[in-house]
């Protein structure tokens, strides 16, 4: 070994300046999972429709982030106008963005490639709390493992909201009898069919304030389509990935289906995720499908609507009851620089307490993944009336399931049958006067094309 | 030396330092290297935001669904198959066509009457109708949506009130088509006006003079005289105008989102749905170069057109 020159002790040499820099530049690549993660994280949240929702989630994540010094950014992306969705996409084309995404419904499959699998934390979650429905592991588990941790913020169901006192007098349905703010099952609510559903619209639409069910290609219109679907077992695509709309349970939904349309609004083809909650706000409408969202502006903006509305699970089918499901999710992108301390901090707002913070800040707009969760205070406290959202979860009681539109079509093929609208649009065809073999044709013809 | 920069002696020849030195004395004094060093932020920006992002969409648009394998003009071939792709082919031509056409004329027309307002009040009704195309185009279309509204449409309001039923405004495929075409014409005629309103005051006064002691009557004026001499800024504006339009999301967008039954997707709207929303990114680039032929068509017979009339005017 040669000794070191005496003038390089303690001097900076060019070499020693490389290394020192080489050294430092690498640290921040370095996260070491410990009881005080370090470094910097950013998250990118869903900016919630009500606005406490945001402040309640920067609270909780200033505490976590105090508590295990890590400097967090928080950011609160709309969907309005699909920015969040521009802006995954935009992520996943740049490899570089936030840490920590919110996932709405199809974008854990669109964007599988860079998302890092969570299932040790998916584990610790399911093992506390319980199971999580079937949607959510439809959505978020790719090839046996998960992607992304189902979240309450953002995740809602969308069952009828109908108006109390219109239902009752045009169309005999006593839903606060059917549907009563407490656990119990009633016979009334074993007479809650597609049946029952189409003379309740028949009957509001010749009282002049019609069901408000969009025909359109958005969101609210799909789920609704996708819910009328499923009830009647009608899949368009198999979960192997066949073409299966060739068949007579498709066929028996649209003769359910070419009833109904003409029942609906002349407009509803062209309405939008806003046009039903507009309606019934105004008190044009009957009864819309739709969270709660609708009734919380009625709140603010007529009373005497609010204090009218009851929400309450789907109509049974065929093939029983579902209830539409929109659920949205939390994932560490695989280039991430703080993978540790996103998946940590997902799994502290995960934990009961905030969630139940968080959905009480909120008038239990979201709905959390697991079932145990599923029995919060304020779906009984919120008012008015008191009660009318008890059964916007889903109880056990219900006998219901969550769906969403084109499951269990393989994801690849159902965010296309989802996003462009497919069964609604099959339903607007048949109110511009198409005949079912028409209907049939042309989606065969949508479908063989989603499936290349 | 006289301007003060200084070389080791002997190194090069004095002979070869002046030629050197004259050399780039020239090249910087030429005019085309300032105009090129002054046009190079330009460049940059147009490499950046342009030339990369077109040729990324290219190279994007022959990948596979899940943009791990080449597949050439696949999704081209799939495209032109669908039947819907077929529909958004006849929606993107009659939406860019019908608006163009429309705006020109309008545009044409509105030109000449404020080429007639005298003095001040030209410079008052020139603001005022400039307004549409002022305003951000997002903006004033959500307030067209607004009149368009199913169930509040200030339109059906008035129809009211002359006891007509409602009319679905943005609900029925050919309704729907117009009213996107309409609020396309309203946005895009001022900007017509003004070229052809700038064109119509560069038409040289004694024309007209010696026009009108040929015995030329106000019609004839209008295609002997001042057609001709706008012809150039008609058929810029016109392109000008049909890549614009061509490429259009915001209008289509907001008002019905490519509704109802896609009957008013346009190429831009179109990628977006199956690009963005649906996840096919790749199919979503074929979509949108489909614009370039057409485009790359109607600019190639324009220019084409301008060049031999400037050529013309020239000899």
């Amino acid at each position: 070994m040669t000794a070191p020159e005496p003038q390089a002790v303690g001097k900076m040499t060019r070499r020693r300046a490389l290394k020192v820099t080489a050294a430092s530049a690498a640290l921040p690549l370095v996260h070491i999972r410990s009881g005080r993660a370090a470094g910097k994280l950013s998250i990118a949240f869903w900016d919630h429709w009500v606005p406490a929702g945001n402040a309640a989630m920067q609270k909780q994540v200033d505490a976590w982030a105090a508590k295990n010094h890590v400097e967090v950014q928080a950011d609160f992306i709309t969907s309005n106008g699909q920015k969040n969705i521009l802006t995954i996409a935009a992520e996943h084309q740049a490899r570089t963005g936030h840490d920590v995404q919110t996932f709405p419904t199809w974008e854990v499959h669109n964007n599988a490639d860079l998302i890092e699998p969570i299932d040790d934390v998916m584990k610790r979650l399911m093992d506390k709390y319980g199971q999580v429905n079937q949607v959510c592991e439809y959505l978020a588990k790719v090839n046996g493992k998960w992607l992304a941790v189902p979240t309450s913020s953002g995740t809602q169901y969308k069952g009828p909201c109908g108006r109390i006192s219109v239902l009752k007098e045009k169309a005999g349905l006593d839903v606060v009898s059917m549907y009563p703010a407490r656990a119990e099952h009633t016979a009334a609510s074993d007479a809650w069919t597609w049946d029952a559903h189409y003379k309740a619209a028949e009957a509001c639409a010749k009282a002049g304030i019609p069901f408000a069910i969009g025909l359109g290609q958005t969101s609210d219109s799909v789920d609704f389509a996708g819910t009328l679907f499923r009830a009647h077992g009608a899949e368009l695509v198999d979960k192997d990935g066949n073409v299966t709309v060739k068949s007579d349970k498709v066929r028996a939904v649209l003769e359910y289906a070419q009833k109904l349309v003409k029942v609906l609004p002349d407009d509803a083809v062209s309405y939008d995720d806003a046009s039903n909650n507009r309606a019934l706000i105004s008190g044009k409408s009957a009864l819309i499908w739709n969270p709660p969202s609708a009734w919380a502006v009625a709140k603010r903006d007529a009373p005497q609507v609010a204090a009218d509305c009851w929400t309450f699970p789907a109509p049974t089918g065929p093939e029983g009851r579902f209830l539409p499901y929109l659920p949205y999710f939390w994932g560490v992108w695989s280039f991430s620089q703080n993978k540790t301390a996103g998946k940590e901090l997902i799994e502290a707002l995960m934990q009961r307490e905030p969630v139940e913070q968080r959905c009480t800040e909120v008038s239990g707009y979201d709905v959390p993944p697991f079932t145990t969760m599923l029995d919060f205070k304020i779906w009984s406290e919120v008012e008015p009336p008191k009660g009318t959202v008890y059964n916007y979860p889903i109880r056990p009681f219900h006998k219901a399931s969550a769906h969403i539109a084109a499951m269990p079509a393989p994801p690849e093929i159902a965010v296309q049958i989802y996003n462009r609208g497919t069964m609604p649009t099959m339903l607007a065809k048949l109110k511009s006067g198409q005949s079912i073999d028409q209907v049939i044709s042309w989606a065969s013809d949508e479908l063989e094309g989603f499936a290349r | 030396m006289a301007d003060g920069t200084s070389v080791p002696i002997d190194v090069i020849a004095p002979g070869q330092v002046r030629a050197r030195r004259n050399t780039m004395q020239r090249f910087a004094q030429r005019r085309s290297t300032t105009g090129f060093f002054l046009c190079l932020p330009l460049i940059l920006l147009i490499a950046a935001f342009v030339i990369y992002p077109a040729f990324y969409a290219i190279y994007l648009s022959m990948l596979n669904k899940k943009m791990t394998a080449f597949v050439g003009l696949g999704n081209f071939q799939f495209l032109l198959k669908r039947h819907t792709f077929q529909l958004v082919i006849f929606q993107s031509c009659l939406f860019a066509v019908t608006s163009v056409v429309l705006k020109a004329v309008i545009g044409f027309i509105l030109a000449h009457l404020m080429h007639n307002i005298p003095g001040k009040n030209q410079r008052i009704w020139r603001g005022l109708l400039l307004v549409p195309w002022v305003i951000p185009l997002a903006l004033s279309t959500l307030t067209w949506w607004w009149m368009f509204d199913p169930s509040y449409s200030a339109f059906n309001w008035v129809l009211n009130q002359f006891g007509i039923d409602n009319v679905p405004w943005l609900g029925v495929g050919w309704t729907a088509r117009f009213c996107t075409i309409a609020v396309n014409v309203w946005y895009g005629t001022p900007f017509f006006m003004i070229m052809y309103l700038a064109a119509l005051k560069s038409v040289p006064e004694q024309l007209y003079e010696a026009a009108a002691i040929d015995g030329a009557n106000t019609i004839q004026k209008l295609f002997f005289v001042t057609l001709p001499m706008m012809r150039n800024i008609i058929a810029i504006t016109v392109l000008f105008s049909l890549i614009v339009t061509f490429a259009d999301f915001d209008i289509v967008r907001i008002l019905t989102a490519g509704g109802p039954q896609d009957m008013t997707h346009v190429f831009a709207t179109y990628a977006f749905q199956i690009g963005i929303q649906s996840g096919d990114i790749p199919l979503g680039a074929a979509d949108s170069l489909f614009m370039f032929p057409i485009l790359a068509f109607a600019a190639f017979f324009v220019l084409r057109g301008v060049t031999r009339r400037t050529k013309e005017i020239a000899a």
